[in-house]
């Protein structure tokens, strides 16, 4: 059985001007100690895959259509908002893009950590090196320990001072540190990381990066990382899942997809990436513009700016074909262009 | 989160229709704010025409007539008759007029002359800025109330010295409002180019700057109306300004609390009044802020 | 904090020089001869002009400000043309009463304000929501001298649950003077009887004072609430399993109480200049009363003694809400 498999996922989200399809049949299996890069460009429904996965996409104004969220063989979405929380910081750990904005500035980082420590302690003693009879005393004592270990072990130096300080006290690194530890802290089998680097300096998210591989490694985690940046994804992932305007449209393993990559959009994303050989005036963009999701186009959405296009793509939405084992494309042309 | 989606550009001009629309939209869709505009709109239709229709014009003059006093509500007196025989019904409604009015002259007064003194402060800066801000920041901190209780009894009875000293306690918070959008238009290119050509700082501020600023003015004034009918009647009720037989709600109220509990309807109906008028003013404002700032709203 | 809070009380000097120059400017801006309506009708010149003498009214307004302000530092308030009484010992006694009352109507306004507003916000745009929006904006638009009649009507006339005004009853003998506040006196004396007494004379003048500051508070709390939800933290915490409770009760709370601190400071300085009104209604002896008496008679020094009293406690009222401040928010630092 997957860690998550995710079936068929539509996910439509309302607004004034209407209600607009963001999410179009989402397939995605990640099996246990998987690292998977979902990319794509800013709202092509990634950030909306991960949150789904928590089930932290308010509805409304969201609505889930069709599809299930299998967490070990359980449905989440079908779940109680109880059974949620006790996946939640417990089984599932998330970190976001935004370090200066994801810690509540009020409190010191300490109280924040301990209450997730206490909270997935509460859900599994066994997190707090505790057996169930242990005093709210104990427990406190416990998680407010742990809490320093975390951070240490995120490198957070003097972390047993640290503890105490307020999120205004520690640098834009320091912080994502911060809130990778409290991610951490419930010892989480699944990490969703939504963009964690992308808010950094370029020097910091190279530490970053290292961070949560070596984390990862340790610790046997299963991640979800959710990014723009195919660097990113080579750097540290097994596995890769690309999106566009609401769909998979390719996914697999990182090496055939990066080696012999079988969607139009796969392609332009990689040619959109400089690297030390590429000469002035060769980095391509991409013309044309995401079509509407409000009415969005029958056949492949990618048509309106593929270059391959054909009477065919507008026929309807092309569905996954394997490439390789394990690799799966959707478009018409795989394996022909 | 990125739930962003892309519906293609769209020129400046449609977009400020469009936030237009928004704006209206949003106005229609709140049924507090259409309850407001319909209690003003019924309120301003009764001070127009109320005087003219009311069952007892001669009670509004001042007549009396001993021989009802203190009739409960019924069919001939809808409010019940007060301790001089005069038609509370009627009464009440005379006093809509003088309290719109009255509301209405202090908001215009206080906002001339607080955007006299914004503008100054806010155009010429340093130290007249300095020197009036400071003017207007102690004026804040004295109780306006009471400011406008003394000046009102120093000036003597009548509406309009009511009206002034409330106005006079009233105007800071104009002038604060009106500087900070001064300092900001000041600084914008038309400005500028006026000041280029030769413009001198009358001119400037009279036809180019003011213009401009008029709006968050109006906004504040529709959103002041509420307080100031209020406050004209907290004078009323302390009896201060309007002396009887003027039908102002609150002196009427205030002459009705010594004959509680047994004739309640002399005291209820006028604080009724008060108190629909003021809410209609307060739903209509708040609504139309909704609509006009869409930062605040939520 | 202590530098802060010291330099903060300093910086209070200019302001309150400029607060007594104010009224002292205004109330003699205005017309009106307050020592020809001492002296009475019948007084003759030399009577009224003796009078002025004794009064320093004769003399050039710069002294008599001088004179005025050295006064104030010294305690020496002025004194009334009318009942010769000095300001600052009537002061003594009725701006306790007044503060009394406002600090209770704004206690229950906080204790009630700050959690419906909480509630409100996370049910907005449902019922709750609804109902709570359209009751305070009711409540800030009725006239409070409305409600306590309305009050005094239902708990004092019909249903004779309370007293219908004043603050203690004139035959029964007042707890001791310590503090001016009757409830607190009371409980120092350790005399619950006169406690209880005085508690039934505050409930329906501080029920009709809260109501405003109440509905007040909880649009801000709702709106800072609202806005507080929608930051990336909140999502954070939530992701990582809190209970609802917890992050609204209090990371939440704490967050958003720090916008509404400013209003709650406002909110003193309007409510004592406000108190007119309630104490109207409810024969309350506090400055609202005293002040009133002094304006119809134009006695400027009681007056004016007033003003400066509510302005100082409003300063004081907003330099408390600073610290206040501080203490939730570790980001604003005092130097």
């Amino acid at each position: 059985m997957a860690l998550l498999e995710i079936r068929n996922l539509h996910l439509a989200m309302r607004s004034f001007e209407g209600e607009a399809h963001v999410l179009n049949g989402i397939d995605l299996k990640v099996d246990t100690g998987e690292i998977w890069g979902v990319v794509g460009e800013t709202g092509c429904g990634k950030s909306l895959t991960g949150l789904s996965i928590s089930r932290l996409v308010p509805t409304p104004p969201a609505r889930y259509l069709a599809g299930e969220i299998l967490f070990e063989g359980r449905d989440l979405l079908a779940a109680s908002e109880a059974e949620m929380r006790a996946l939640r910081g417990r089984r599932i750990g998330m970190i976001f893009q935004d370090p200066t904005t994801n810690l509540n500035p009020v409190f010191r980082i300490g109280d924040q950590m301990v209450d997730v420590a206490l909270h997935a302690g509460h859900a599994d003693p066994a997190v707090l090196g505790l057996d169930r009879r242990a005093s709210g005393r104990a427990r406190r004592k416990a998680a407010r320990a742990l809490a320093v270990r975390m951070l240490e072990r995120v490198g957070i130096p003097d972390a047993a001072r640290r503890v105490d300080d307020y999120p205004h006290q520690f640098s834009g690194g320091m912080r994502q540190r911060v809130l990778i530890a409290m991610a951490l802290i419930g010892k989480p089998d699944l990490l969703i990381a939504d963009e964690p680097t992308t808010a950094l300096d370029v020097s910091v998210q190279a530490q970053i990066l290292r961070l949560i591989h070596d984390l990862v490694v340790e610790d046997g985690l299963t991640v979800v990382m959710i990014t723009h940046n195919l660097g990113v994804v080579a750097q540290l992932c097994t596995h890769v899942a690309v999106m566009y305007a609401g769909n998979i449209v390719e996914a697999g393993p990182v090496r055939p997809v990066f080696k012999n990559p079988g969607h139009p959009y796969t392609r332009a994303l990689m040619a959109a990436v400089p690297t030390a050989g590429t000469k002035r005036g060769e980095l391509a963009g991409l013309p044309g513009i995401v079509p509407s999701l409000f009415k969005p186009p029958p056949g492949c959405r990618f048509a309106t700016r593929c270059a391959h296009a054909t009477a065919a793509c507008d026929l309807g939405a092309p569905a996954m074909r394997e490439l390789s084992p394990g690799h799966s494309v959707a478009c018409v042309l795989a394996g022909e262009i | 989160m990125s739930a962003a989606v892309e519906t293609g550009p769209r020129n400046a001009l449609s977009s400020r229709w469009q936030n237009w629309r928004r704006g209206a939209y949003r106005f229609r869709q709140s049924t507090l704010s259409i309850v407001g505009l319909v209690i003003v709109a019924l309120l301003i239709a009764v001070a127009l025409v109320g005087p003219y229709v009311v069952p007892h014009p001669e009670h509004v003059a001042g007549g009396v007539s001993t021989a009802m006093r203190f009739r409960p509500p019924s069919a001939q007196f809808w409010f019940g008759t007060n301790e001089l025989g005069q038609d509370v019904f009627s009464l009440v409604v005379a006093g809509s007029r003088i309290s719109l009015l009255a509301g209405l002259a202090v908001v215009v007064i206080a906002a001339i002359f607080g955007t006299l003194i914004g503008a100054v402060a806010g155009y010429f800066g340093r130290w007249v800025d300095e020197a009036l801000m400071r003017f207007t920041d102690l004026m804040l901190t004295l109780p306006s109330l009471i400011l406008a209780m003394a000046i009102a009894a120093a000036l003597g009875p009548g509406i309009g010295n009511m009206v002034f000293a409330i106005a006079m306690s009233w105007w800071p918070g104009f002038a604060r409002l009106v500087r900070g959008e001064v300092m900001a238009k000041k600084e914008e290119v038309f400005v500028q180019a006026a000041r280029a050509l030769g413009a001198g700082a009358p001119r400037i501020l009279m036809r180019h700057i003011l213009p401009n600023v008029i709006s968050p003015i109006i906004v504040k004034m529709s959103l002041d109306m509420g307080f100031a009918i209020l406050t004209v009647a907290s004078l009323g009720f302390v009896g201060i300004g309007v002396k009887p037989p003027t039908p102002e709600w609150g002196s009427l109220l205030s002459l009705a609390r010594g004959y509680m509990p047994d004739y309640w309807w002399t005291a209820i109906f006028p604080g009724m009044a008060i108190f629909l008028a003021v809410f209609g003013f307060n739903l209509l404002g708040d609504g139309l802020r909704d609509v006009l700032d869409p930062k605040a709203r939520r | 904090m202590l530098i802060y809070t010291v330099r903060r009380l300093l910086l209070l000097i200019p302001v309150l020089v400029g607060l007594s120059l104010l009224v002292f400017t205004i109330s003699h801006l205005l017309p009106g001869d307050p020592v020809k309506l001492a002296a009475g009708p019948q007084a003759t010149q030399a009577e009224i002009q003796s009078l002025a003498r004794e009064l320093g009214t004769d003399r050039p307004l710069p002294a008599q400000y001088w004179s005025y302000a050295t006064g104030l530092v010294k305690g020496d308030w002025g004194q009334s043309v009318l009942t010769r009484r000095p300001v600052w010992d009537d002061l003594k006694i009725y701006l306790p009463a007044t503060l009394e009352l406002v600090i209770a109507a704004m206690v229950l306004a906080v204790a009630i304000g700050l959690p419906a507003g909480l509630v409100s916000a996370v049910y907005a745009n449902r019922w709750p929501d609804y109902l709570s929006r359209t009751l305070s904006l009711a409540a800030i638009s009725m006239p409070r001298f409305f409600l306590g009649l309305l009050l005094q009507l239902a708990f004092a006339m019909w249903l004779l649950w309370l007293p219908l005004g004043g603050r203690f009853p004139i035959i029964d003998e007042p707890p001791p003077f310590v503090t001016g506040f009757l409830t607190i006196d009371a409980l120092v004396a350790g005399d619950l009887g006169a406690f209880a007494t005085a508690l039934k004379h505050l409930a329906l003048p501080a029920a009709a004072m809260c109501l405003s500051p109440l509905a007040t508070i909880t649009r801000m709390m709702r709106a800072s609430t609202l806005e507080v939800l929608q930051q990336d933290y909140v999502l954070t915490e939530r992701a990582l399993g809190l209970s609802q409770r917890l992050i609204l009760f209090k990371y939440v709370f704490k967050n958003a109480l720090s916008a509404t601190l400013t209003v709650i400071g406002l909110y003193v300085g309007w409510l004592l200049g406000g108190t007119v009104l309630v104490e109207t209604v409810f024969d309350w002896p506090g400055i609202g009363l005293y002040a009133t008496k002094a304006i119809v008679t134009q006695d400027f020094m009681p007056v004016m003694g007033v003003t400066l009293a509510i302005g100082v406690v409003f300063i004081l009222s907003n330099l408390v809400v600073d610290l206040a401040y501080g203490l939730l928010n570790p980001r604003v630092r005092y130097e």
